[in-house]
């Protein structure tokens, strides 16, 4: 008896498995995966502050895959493979876009077939230099310099410097638990600026915390960062 | 027998088959009205018009209070609506709007009605005009969230030949649009009626409040999007050239004057300054400051629910209410009477909790437009105190206080239980209670029943009024150069506050006209637009995490930070009996639990997305920046 129930429930689930391959599409299953560079040095970014727009042309109704870019500067999609015009809109990203000699213009082609790894060169206005933060007790301190890569007229001037900690691995002007910032006018030499900022009473206590330096550039919507560096208290 | 029946039966098959077929079908529909029937007569006409105002877009208003909380000005105390605290960046599509079948309608509406033979020329004229002003104000709404959009002015119809591409415009430039609605506003003037006491209707007072209002948006967009150059499109489908500001503030200072010469006047009825400005909003009975208003009225089927969303929770006629929650960020903008800003003092130099003897007092010698805008601890409403109180507090910083609305502990030791925590909160991230330790008191009615769900409240919605429209004048001057005429004006308003030292021409600075905005029209659907034509949108809601001293220094600079809503809490104080401070009150400064996230307006929030189905099926229709 209970034999013949058990054949009927695996008849159904049979049947109830199979019928689903026919309704289903296939999976995106290609790997798009890469940093954002200059020179080669990942350029860390904000969470979730700078994305990328994929299109892949062809099909009747247009609209972009949003890529959002890590903090450490690395982005990664799941795709079919495809051609795809890679954007990063003028206004995203403390950098430029350098111009692509295929397209003659900010796009770039990728030509996805299976996985891949593909670095985008850009051309940031700084770059952060030498980075080092440590702490005496609470009392977190950094030492870092600043190189200005665009030097012509689309320099842009330093609006301020910010020294951030966080409990959790995001650290940015919108996730930290402490911070402080200088004034880019008060910055007097630009190749060693020190900051230091006092990590309050944390609520669930921890021995360390991470942190990382963001700069301001004035006129740019998103910030520049090092990489997230963790202190033990 | 058989016989005669199919003979008759016959005789009747033949009858009935010499009916005029025509007449025998074509009956007159008893359940439509039919085109002719409705564009002949005056008072269908004129319900297919009100059908038309009543759809009027506003992004902010009291008919949709939770969008109050988008920004800084309030904390949304609804458990559905904390995720607004919550998230950092505003979608792309966020107060977006592309309502051609809206536009379609007006235009439809206005081709028929020029048509019509059955109206008198007069009123033909008068609906006209209505039409138009409506046209226009949506297509001001239009271009002031997403741009330039097609102008489309006549009824577009698909000939069903296949190929709809004729149908398809492209966007137009800003300011072709802003000029549109200026142009249009100046022809139907004249039609328009000049009288004051017609609110819900078009009127030459709404006309040219409406022109005022829209030349300044372009006037600033002007001036203050060179700022951002990011912003705009190289076909100016958004973004207007800097060289045409100056005409544009001209234009708006023009009319704005011109709504002076109408007979409109500042509200000015009760003696206490603050119970006045909060009648302002409620009393509809001959009020000589509202211009033009969404109107709703009792037991008619348009009533308005803001009451019953927003009552304080104690007073509330329903087991709900007390939603927005003023932000602290917004109180303390609320300057002093010797026209200074400064922080609430809640804590003297050396960090010491400052004691008073009643909870308002902390709010002594404000501006009393705060009493107005928003319930203070301490105050009334409905002739009941409020009872916002967070619960006692020890000399040595311990509270005790109670997770229940007026929720009870024994205090003393005595074996018996006192009440510790007001009947209106606040409790931490308890929806409808005052998390931020206030409740919005603007455009709340006082009526009763106003807050049961079978009775809701009439107060009208003022899309326009007169102080806004001397505020325009003012910063139309400001901009000009001509700071006399902007100080005269801006004290105007200032006088009618109540605050009765005047600003001089040194005084009046774009920060000034910024934080005067802000305190006079908080809640009143300005703050998004006003932050986006300054271009102080993604400088104000920059992203970054705030703190208390952040919150408290910077105060009545336009360009000061305010990414998260922060509240304040009164508690008694709890010393020995015989202490003279013993229930004194305290305050402290609380940022509310579910505020977890700072906003960011990123620059692509500038112009609201246009989305992907409409830019497919039409490839003219450029994409809007930084998106």
């Amino acid at each position: 008896m209970k034999d013949k129930y058990f054949l009927i429930i695996w008849f159904a689930l049979g049947i109830g498995l199979a019928s689903c391959d026919y309704d289903n599409f296939e999976a995106p299953e290609s790997m798009l995966q890469g940093r954002i560079v200059y020179n080669g040095e990942p350029i860390n970014v904000g969470y979730n502050e700078v994305n990328m727009q994929l299109w892949e042309p062809g099909w009747q109704l247009k609209s972009a895959i949003n890529v959002a870019v890590d903090q450490d500067g690395s982005y990664g999609a799941l795709l079919f493979n495809a051609p795809y015009k890679l954007v990063i809109q003028t206004a995203q990203g403390p950098f430029r876009s350098i111009k692509n000699e295929v397209t003659q213009s900010d796009t770039i082609i990728v030509d996805l077939n299976g996985n891949q790894t593909f670095d985008i060169e850009v051309m940031p206005y700084y770059m952060i230099r030498n980075v080092q933060i440590s702490n005496t007790g609470n009392d977190v301190a950094a030492n870092f310099g600043l190189e200005k890569i665009i030097t012509d007229v689309n320099a842009k001037d330093v609006e301020n410097v910010n020294l951030y900690i966080n409990k959790t691995m995001f650290v940015d002007r919108a996730n930290n638990i402490a911070s402080n910032a200088l004034a880019g006018s008060s910055i007097t030499d630009m190749n060693s600026i020190n900051m230091s900022v006092t990590v309050p009473t944390l609520n669930t206590a921890q021995s360390y915390v991470f942190a990382r330096v963001g700069i301001k550039i004035a006129g740019i919507e998103d910030m520049l960062y090092s990489p997230i560096q963790k202190i033990q208290l | 027998m058989k016989k005669y029946i199919y003979i008759l039966l016959a005789g009747l098959l033949a009858s009935s088959s010499g009916c005029n077929d025509d007449e025998f079908l074509d009956k007159e529909p008893k359940n439509i009205l039919l085109e002719e029937q409705v564009w002949n007569d005056e008072t269908l006409v004129l319900s297919v018009l009100s059908n038309l105002y009543g759809r009027f877009p506003d992004y902010q208003s009291t008919d949709a209070w939770a969008n109050y909380a988008a920004f800084d000005e309030a904390f949304a105390s609804a458990a559905g609506e904390y995720g607004r605290h919550q998230n950092v960046d505003y979608g792309y599509g966020n107060w977006s709007i592309w309502d051609y079948g809206y536009i379609r309608e007006i235009n439809q509406f206005i081709q028929k009605c020029e048509a019509s033979t059955g109206l008198s020329a007069e009123t033909k004229e008068l609906f006209l005009a209505e039409a138009r002003f409506i046209r226009a104000g949506v297509y001001f709404e239009h271009v002031k969230r997403m741009g330039g959009v097609p102008l489309i002015l006549e009824p577009l119809t698909y000939d069903f030949s296949g190929d709809p591409s004729y149908l398809r415009y492209p966007r137009a430039k800003e300011y072709e649009v802003y000029d549109f609605v200026i142009k249009e506003l100046e022809e139907i003037k004249p039609t328009l009626p000049a009288d004051v006491n017609d609110k819900a209707r078009a009127t030459q007072g709404a006309a040219l409040a409406m022109e005022a209002r829209a030349a300044l948006y372009a006037a600033s967009i002007a001036k203050y999007g060179a700022s951002t150059p990011q912003v705009s499109l190289p076909g100016n489908e958004v973004g207007i050239p800097a060289d045409m500001a100056t005409s544009y503030y001209q234009t708006a200072l023009k009319a704005a004057q011109e709504v002076m010469t109408l007979g409109y006047s500042l509200y000015q009825k009760k003696p206490d300054l603050g119970e006045n400005f909060a009648s302002l909003f409620y009393d509809k009975s001959s009020n000589p400051e509202a211009i033009w208003v969404e109107d709703y009225k009792l037991k008619s089927g348009k009533t308005v629910g803001f009451t019953i969303d927003n009552q304080p929770r104690y007073q509330s006629e329903e087991q709900q209410g007390g939603r927005l929650n003023p932000s602290l960020n917004l109180v303390q903008d609320f300057e002093k009477m010797d026209n200074t800003f400064a922080p609430l003092p809640v804590m003297d130099a050396s960090g010491n909790l400052i004691h008073y003897t009643n909870p308002n007092d902390l709010f002594a010698g404000r501006d009393p437009r705060l009493y107005g805008t928003v319930i203070l601890p301490g105050t009334q409403f409905k002739g009941k105190e409020v009872d916002i109180w967070a619960g006692y507090m020890r000399p040595d910083g311990t509270i005790i206080t109670s997770n229940n609305i007026g929720g009870q502990a024994d205090i003393n030791g005595d074996g018996q239980s006192e009440q510790v925590v007001g009947f209106s909160g606040p409790i931490n991230a308890l929806e409808y209670t005052a998390q931020t330790g206030f409740y919005i008191r603007k455009y709340l009615d006082p009526a009763a029943g106003s807050g049961q769900i079978g009775t809701r409240s009439e107060v009208w919605f003022m899309r326009y009024r007169y102080a806004e429209v001397l505020l325009n004048a003012a910063e139309a001057a400001f901009e000009l150069g001509q700071f006399e005429i902007a100080a005269g004006y801006m004290n105007q308003v200032r006088a009618r506050a109540g605050l009765t030292t005047p600003l001089t021409t040194a005084d009046i600075t774009f920060d000034r006209i910024v934080h005067e905005r802000r305190v006079e029209l908080a809640f009143e659907g300005h703050q998004l637009f006003d932050m986006k034509r300054w271009r102080l949108a993604h400088i104000v809601f920059n992203g970054s995490r705030m703190t208390v001293s952040d919150l408290t220094s910077n105060i009545g600079k336009a360009n000061k930070t305010s990414t998260m809503p922060f509240g304040l809490w009164p508690y008694k104080y709890l010393a020995d009996p015989n202490n003279p401070s013993n229930n004194d009150w305290v305050f402290q400064i609380v940022l509310p639990g579910p505020v977890t996230n700072p906003d960011r307006f990123r620059l692509g929030n500038y112009y609201s997305q246009i989305g992907d189905d409409i830019i497919s099926n039409n490839p003219l229709i450029v994409r809007q920046p930084n998106q």
